[in-house]
């Protein structure tokens, strides 16, 4: 184990999501919903030294794993991280992020013009594309701070 | 979603459009040979916007064509003032008629109805979207006046928010047209649409002075600047003279120009310009009727 994985000590059972770009961590809880209020147990490492990255955050999530969706807009914000999955200690899935084609129901349009804004039964999709998303309501290109656009339930 | 509404133009391919201004100009050479065409058809009209044009162009349409339409009144008339959402208003209309025409002012409003109805739905105007109906009588128009393939086309005025603009460009990168864009910095096209021009290829230029382009131009667009979207007044006066156009300002142009303009004018274009050869914005109303009986016609037959 490196000197840097040490920083924080290991979880029994979770997630610990890992080279995260330096600077996002406090993003990475938002897209997990993560305020504090709900129980669960966080230790995060911000702007750790990484052999590969120069600098990098950790987030490490007792008693939780990641669904799909939040995979996919994770990796809007934090393409390089790895999702290690934790049980009795162990790391016994580690998945790489991959650019998803759209994600559904997790951001919130700019727009407040948009559809999507108004009170009806509709849910946001937005088309992933190289550098950014797009709304596929309005039509709206965000590239700047997506993590900004994040829906917090 | 069912693959027959028509909510962007960019879903028109050159075959699309041809076919649709193809049958719009047998409409248009005799409008009242067609009453049996479509007995029975109902159309319905979900305006939540003000239209004059565009809906008494689809009433004038479908019954050209034989058929009806049925209409959900004002905003304030209807049970969207209780608070109904589109979606519903938007099915329950759905099931009254064969085909929906709806105008919002939310952008994407009809690509959501879409996934909720089981008609044919036309898009008439979503916000600051989409206009696809317009742009197709638009082409009309320019393919009456000045072809649409090689021409040079300057589409001046709002283009952020302009509908009609956005459409008009998505479809004219099916042809060989050179687009110049021509707007105040504030009102430039948005991105996205940049985005999609770019995405196509098509061959595009943006100016901030008219005269930098008009004596290349076969075709002017122009739209209406719109007053409401300027924080301040001062800064609009400052714009709006300077985006219309008189006899002065046209003498540079080609004699064979074709001026247009979606309507409503409130400034842009001097009235001394609508007895010339350039003024074409009225013609191009009167196209409404004929190209929206080609969709119609497209449309219901596809479904019967």
């Amino acid at each position: 184990m490196s000197d840097h994985q040490l920083r924080v000590s290991k979880i029994p059972r979770g997630t610990v999501i890992d080279h995260i770009r330096a600077g996002q961590a406090l993003n990475v809880l938002a897209i997990l919903g993560i305020d504090g209020l709900g129980g669960e147990t966080v230790s995060i490492g911000m702007n750790v030294p990484s052999d590969r990255m120069g600098h990098k955050d950790i987030v490490k999530v007792e008693g939780r794993e990641l669904s799909q969706d939040e995979v996919d807009v994770l990796s809007l914000i934090a393409p390089e991280a790895t999702i290690n999955i934790i049980r009795e200690y162990e790391v016994v899935e580690k998945q790489y992020l991959e650019r998803p084609e759209r994600v559904v129901g997790v951001l919130s349009c700019p727009n407040h013009n948009c559809i999507t804004n108004a009170d009806e039964p509709v849910e946001t999709k937005f088309e992933v594309l190289d550098d950014g998303v797009r709304c596929e309501y309005c039509e709206t290109i965000v590239r700047e701070d997506i993590a900004a656009h994040i829906a917090v339930e | 979603m069912r693959d027959d509404h028509l909510l962007t133009a960019k879903q028109l391919s050159r075959e699309d459009v041809e076919e649709v201004l193809d049958r719009a100009a047998e409409f248009d050479a005799d409008p009242s040979a067609f009453g049996d065409r479509h007995e029975d058809a109902i159309l319905g009209l979900c305006f939540f916007e003000p239209s004059t044009r565009t809906k008494m162009s689809f009433e004038t349409a479908i019954k050209r064509l034989g058929g009806d339409s049925v209409d959900m009144g004002t905003v304030e008339s209807s049970s969207v003032k209780k608070g109904e959402s589109l979606a519903d208003t938007a099915r329950v209309i759905a099931g009254y008629a064969d085909a929906l025409v709806l105008r919002h002012p939310s952008q994407g409003a009809a690509k959501m109805v879409g996934e909720f109805v089981d008609v044919p739905l036309l898009n008439a105007g979503d916000g600051a979207g989409h206009h696809p109906t317009q742009t197709l009588l638009d082409l009309y128009t320019i393919r009456e006046n000045a072809g649409l393939d090689d021409i040079t086309i300057g589409i001046m005025g709002d283009l952020k928010y302009g509908r009609t603009v956005h459409s008009l460009a998505h479809a004219l990168t099916n042809f060989d047209a050179d687009q110049h864009f021509i707007s105040p910095e504030s009102l430039k096209l948005p991105r996205s649409v940049r985005y999609d021009l770019h995405e196509e290829g098509a061959n595009v230029r943006e100016h901030t002075e008219l005269d930098e382009i008009l004596p290349a131009l076969d075709v002017l667009y122009v739209t209406r600047i719109q007053r409401e979207r300027f924080p301040d007044e001062n800064e609009y006066q400052e714009i709006a003279g300077e985006y219309g156009i008189d006899l002065e300002t046209l003498e540079p142009a080609k004699e064979d120009l074709t001026v247009m303009h979606p309507l409503p004018r409130v400034d842009e274009i001097a009235p001394e310009v609508d007895d010339t050869d350039y003024a074409t914005y009225f013609e191009q109303a009167h196209n409404g009727v004929p190209v929206r009986m080609a969709l119609l016609d497209q449309m219901l037959e596809a479904d019967r």
